[in-house]
């Protein structure tokens, strides 16, 4: 191609047939939803029902609400703390079931909870988080009776102004089945295998040190049973890990914890960690506190002290290095489809071609405002750009060389929901990374404590094991598996009010995006 | 290699229990008296000294604003007792400028020396007005400017302060001429005089010391020379006295021993930086711009003409612009500034100090990639020293922090902690970027991202016109 930056390496591998793969059995996980109930005695919830000493005891609010909410159990003289995560709110006024209009005393009254207010943030509001919360516990999308807005964030910009136009009816009739949400990974025609995923994400990396054991399996359960893939980060294989290789990412990151030739050779797909989004331009991250005697042996080094992975690769200076990165790996896994995850850079379009030049079969990008286990407030909120921006400057400038459909582009970095894959993928991108999520999913609430100390109170960023044990696998599994359920449902259904028969279609279709804004009148400046 | 500047800090706990945002409302009423309750169970052990707070009813706002938020007790108790309840203290801290949050980072950072670290993504908004409407680039692979190959320990952020020759003249003998004087400072910030209400006469001497167990220097006001204590003489190198409008200047047994001195921008500012001069040829003088309605232009004159060594342009407490009905920003003025002067070739010549809003360490680099050589920090000393800026500070209300009855010692050490944090911080920042040296982070606009520019580079081009909002 003429002045085209790309530089292409047509040449395809003659792969041995006896291509090394996993010696190890691989678990099988159903996609069945079964419910996974909240953990916490009192979940959170939006309304709360509030009960005077007029009450009498008559039980007409426990016949009346079909939630289930009020909790009379026999024998007792009181009534039980009421369930109140499960009340529906004012919606239910319309209704000819409303508790605290129907008491004959008087006794009932419905408040908005203060607390949801405390919850989350800008980004992950307090409704967001319970209505992942109820897709973790249904695997389904929350009632819209709740009313949560879960669909947007409060940031103010980015996915949180951007909306989809929606026709008013779908321009052409299709049914769930119809709708194809799988999305193929290899499209280098290189030889290597072509591996498919049933949904357009799979799961970031955290690493063993930064997270419990729990978690990271959860996340390789729910994996393993939408066929798609979960991500070891940067601290090592872990043995446990091993019946789920096949929807394993590897990751191999400036630390190098725990990477050996086998490690590589075990899995499916492996991915350079050049940058993290919440970090960029710094190393990975674990303070001593977590740096516990396992997390040390797996990383081979000194417990209780405090790891700081180093920037960059110091292999890495040109983007012949980086190729010969690649090369190293794709000698030593002669099967396996490599992915380069970088941050986003004011010249990310250079750098995402660059790894596609030097033989990337995934240009991962990670934008800005990206999840962490532990990062300086000065990166998180300052360094490199915010994704939005980053998908529409690297799919415009791949398309205009001439190589956008020979890479698949994933994008992470404050992906929080199925609308937010959506519009991702509208702008530019292939599919996503998805991470914070799935600890909300498992009860994080955000408070942001995940680097310290013994880690996160609520056992899910910790390697501590009393705290770590608060979560059972199987709970766990599930949780993810739901809320991969609720997404992959919403986002049929946005295929389907589009009239878009699969994922693949709506990849840059900006046109079925409008942005809160503007006036929405490009073509007619 | 030469020294490396190292700040020494130690950790200077707070005198008064954290503020915390949110804090636990404990209902009592109706307990059970679980025997493993899960107050018991709270990780940062919060519960702890209960029993205790409530017997003597002391500081018992402290247990309840040390809590960390994460409703752990709260969804666990088996009668539903306990529950979170935002902190009114915690939102009166401040203002909308200085945020609570601003508050209570520069407290930690304060009292530890650390870089904040934390977990999870960023959870603020996506972007807003001032410093928050850009983002700094960093150094991905395959850039060739990189660098090299050195670690953080090589980065620089020593800056010099003056006038900069753009060539040198050599005779026989070598450069021809003196060369003109210049101050270098090892980090590129410098103590302002605190802004009314806030200006605290005890502060002086504290102020004075921290300037100089951290290298680098104060503005004080030239009438305040008595509230600097009676050994101020030995701390003038890292003094620069502030001469306001018609102030006569100070004898020359204390200018011969300053390097740096400012003056404001009144009079014939020709003949009072030659009267200086006289007294001390080696002294760099500045001068003070208030960033009014006419503030950017003067500042430019100043600069392309000789005379002014350093132009100093100053914008309210907030970073904004004084005296007008739509302010502009500092950054935004410093940067228009900035690119005049590199218009005009003479940007090289002069040294251009920015102050006003700087709040946090992210501030500091930001407004040097905007265009100034180094920035002048007030306030953030201040709530170093746990001042929450009461809006009504100094009217006959008992001051919170106690500020007039700090010693010394607690007041340096968190003021230099502070500093060191700023220090890290930037160094942080630099080394993402792959830059090695503050002087070239200085205007370097093409190293930043700016909200207004990508917007239209990615939104306006696929939605057309931005609304006004």
């Amino acid at each position: 191609m003429v002045n085209s930056l790309v530089h292409e390496r047509t040449d395809k591998e003659n792969l041995p047939p006896n291509t090394v793969k996993t010696m190890v059995e691989q678990a099988k996980v159903e996609r069945v939803i079964k419910p996974a109930p909240p953990r916490y005695r009192n979940e959170i919830a939006k309304y709360i029902i509030r009960r005077s000493d007029d009450c009498d005891l008559c039980g007409k609010c426990v016949e009346a609400c079909p939630q289930g909410v009020h909790v009379l159990k026999p024998g007792y003289k009181k009534f039980a703390a009421p369930r109140n995560y499960l009340c529906i709110g004012p919606s239910c006024q319309k209704t000819d079931h409303y508790c605290v209009d129907l008491c004959p005393k008087k006794a009932l009254r419905m408040v908005e909870n203060p607390q949801v207010k405390l919850l989350g943030d800008y980004r992950w509001t307090g409704d967001m988080i319970l209505a992942t919360w109820k897709m973790a516990e249904t695997g389904d999308l929350p009632s819209p009776e709740y009313g949560y807005e879960y669909e947007c964030g409060n940031s103010g910009g980015g996915f949180d102004r951007l909306r989809f136009k929606f026709p008013v009816r779908p321009p052409v009739e299709l049914s769930e089945a119809e709708i194809d949400t799988s999305l193929e990974l290899n499209h280098r025609n290189d030889g290597r295998p072509q591996i498919r995923i049933d949904v357009p994400w799979y799961g970031g990396g955290m690493s063993f040190g930064s997270v419990s054991t729990v978690t990271q399996l959860s996340k390789a359960r729910a994996a393993t049973a939408f066929n798609t893939f979960t991500c070891t980060g940067e601290g090592g294989y872990p043995e446990y890990l091993r019946p789920y290789d096949d929807h394993t990412i590897t990751q191999v990151a400036t630390g190098l914890f725990g990477v050996r030739e086998e490690t590589i050779q075990r899995v499916r797909i492996v991915e350079f960690k050049y940058a993290q989004g919440a970090k960029p331009g710094l190393g990975g991250h674990l303070l001593a506190d977590k740096v516990t005697p396992a997390v040390a042996q797996m990383r081979e080094t000194v417990t209780g002290i405090s790891l700081f992975s180093p920037f960059p690769f110091h292999s890495v200076y040109s983007i012949e290095d980086h190729q010969k990165h690649m090369d190293w790996i794709k000698h030593i896994n002669r099967r396996a489809l490599v992915s380069a995850k970088v941050s986003t850079p004011i010249d990310v379009d250079m750098v995402a071609v660059g790894s596609y030049s030097a033989g990337a079969h995934i240009v991962h990008m990670d934008g800005g405002y990206g999840g962490t286990g532990a990062a300086p407030d000065i990166a998180k909120k300052n360094i490199a750009m915010p994704i939005e921006y980053a998908i529409v400057k690297v799919h415009d400038f791949l398309t205009r060389e001439g190589v956008r459909d020979k890479v698949t582009l994933i994008a992470s970095g404050g992906i929080r929901n199925a609308y937010d894959i959506a519009k991702a993928i509208a702008l530019g991108a292939d599919g996503v990374v998805v991470g914070t999520a799935e600890l909300v999913a498992l009860g994080c609430v955000r408070c942001g404590r995940c680097e310290s100390g013994r880690g996160c109170p609520r056992g899910i960023a910790t390697t501590d094991e009393k705290l770590s044990k608060q979560i059972n696998l199987e709970w766990g599994a599930q949780r993810v598996i739901n809320l991969y359920a609720a997404w992959r449902k919403q986002l049929v259904d946005i295929l389907m009010r589009l009239g878009l028969r699969s994922v693949r279609e709506l990849r840059g279709r900006t046109d079925l995006l409008m942005h809160l804004d503007y006036e929405n009148n490009a073509g007619q400046r | 290699m030469p020294d490396k500047y190292r700040i020494e800090t130690q950790p200077v706990p707070p005198r008064r229990p954290r503020i915390g945002k949110v804090g636990v409302v404990d209902w009592h009423e109706d307990c059970a008296g679980c025997h493993n309750c899960v107050k018991k169970a709270c990780v940062y052990d919060l519960y702890r000294k209960e029993s205790e707070y409530i017997r003597n009813m002391m500081d018992l706002d402290a247990i309840f604003f040390q809590c960390m938020g994460c409703f752990s007790c709260v969804q666990s108790c088996t009668k539903g007792l306990l529950s979170l309840a935002a902190n009114p203290v915690y939102e009166r801290l401040g203002n909308s400028y200085w945020t609570p949050a601003i508050i209570e980072t520069t407290w930690s950072q304060a009292e530890t020396a650390k870089i904040p670290v934390s977990g999870a993504g960023y959870g603020g908004p996506f972007s807003g007005p001032g410093f928050d409407s850009m983002w700094t680039d960093m150094s991905e692979i395959v850039r060739p400017t990189r660098d090299g190959i050195h670690g953080r320990e090589y980065i620089s952020t020593a800056v010099d302060i003056g006038r900069k020759p753009m060539q040198l003249h050599f005779d026989k003998d070598g450069v021809e001429g003196s060369l003109p004087p210049l101050v270098d400072i090892p980090m590129p910030m410098i103590i302002d005089m605190l802004p009314q209400p806030y200006r605290r006469p005890s502060l002086m001497p504290i102020l004075k010391e921290a300037a100089a167990k951290t290298g680098i220097i104060m503005i004080a006001d030239s009438r305040d020379l008595a509230l600097l204590g009676n050994d101020f003489d030995r701390y003038l190198p890292n003094i620069a006295f502030y001469f306001g409008d018609g102030v006569t200047l100070l004898g020359p047994e204390i200018l011969k021993k300053t390097r740096l001195a400012e003056i404001s921008d009144s009079g014939d500012i020709d003949r009072r930086i030659r009267d200086l001069k006289q007294i001390n040829p080696d002294l760099v003088v500045a001068v003070r711009v208030q960033l009014d309605a006419a503030g950017v232009k003067r500042a430019i004159e100043l600069a392309t003409r000789p005379g002014a060594e350093v132009v100093h342009m100053v914008a309210d407490m907030n970073g904004n612009q004084i005296g007008v009905n739509q302010p502009k920003f500092i950054k935004d003025m410093v940067r228009e500034a900035h690119n005049a002067l590199v218009s005009c070739g003479v940007r090289n010549e002069v040294t251009l100090m920015a102050g006003g809003g700087i709040a946090l360490a992210e501030h500091m680099a930001k407004q040097i990639i905007c265009g100034a050589d180094l920035v002048t920090v007030d306030l953030p000393l201040l709530i170093a020293l746990e001042c929450q800026l009461c809006p009504q500070c100094g009217q006959e209300v008992v001051c919170p922090a106690k500020i007039d009855e700090i010693d010394a010692q607690y007041g340096v050490g968190r003021m230099v902690n502070l500093i060191a944090a700023w220090h890290d911080q930037l160094i942080e920042l630099m080394g993402a970027m792959g830059i090695r040296d503050v002087r070239r982070l200085r205007g370097e606009l093409g190293r930043a991202l700016f909200f207004e520019d990508l917007e239209e580079a990615t939104f306006g081009k696929l939605f057309g016109t931005r609304k006004n909002r």
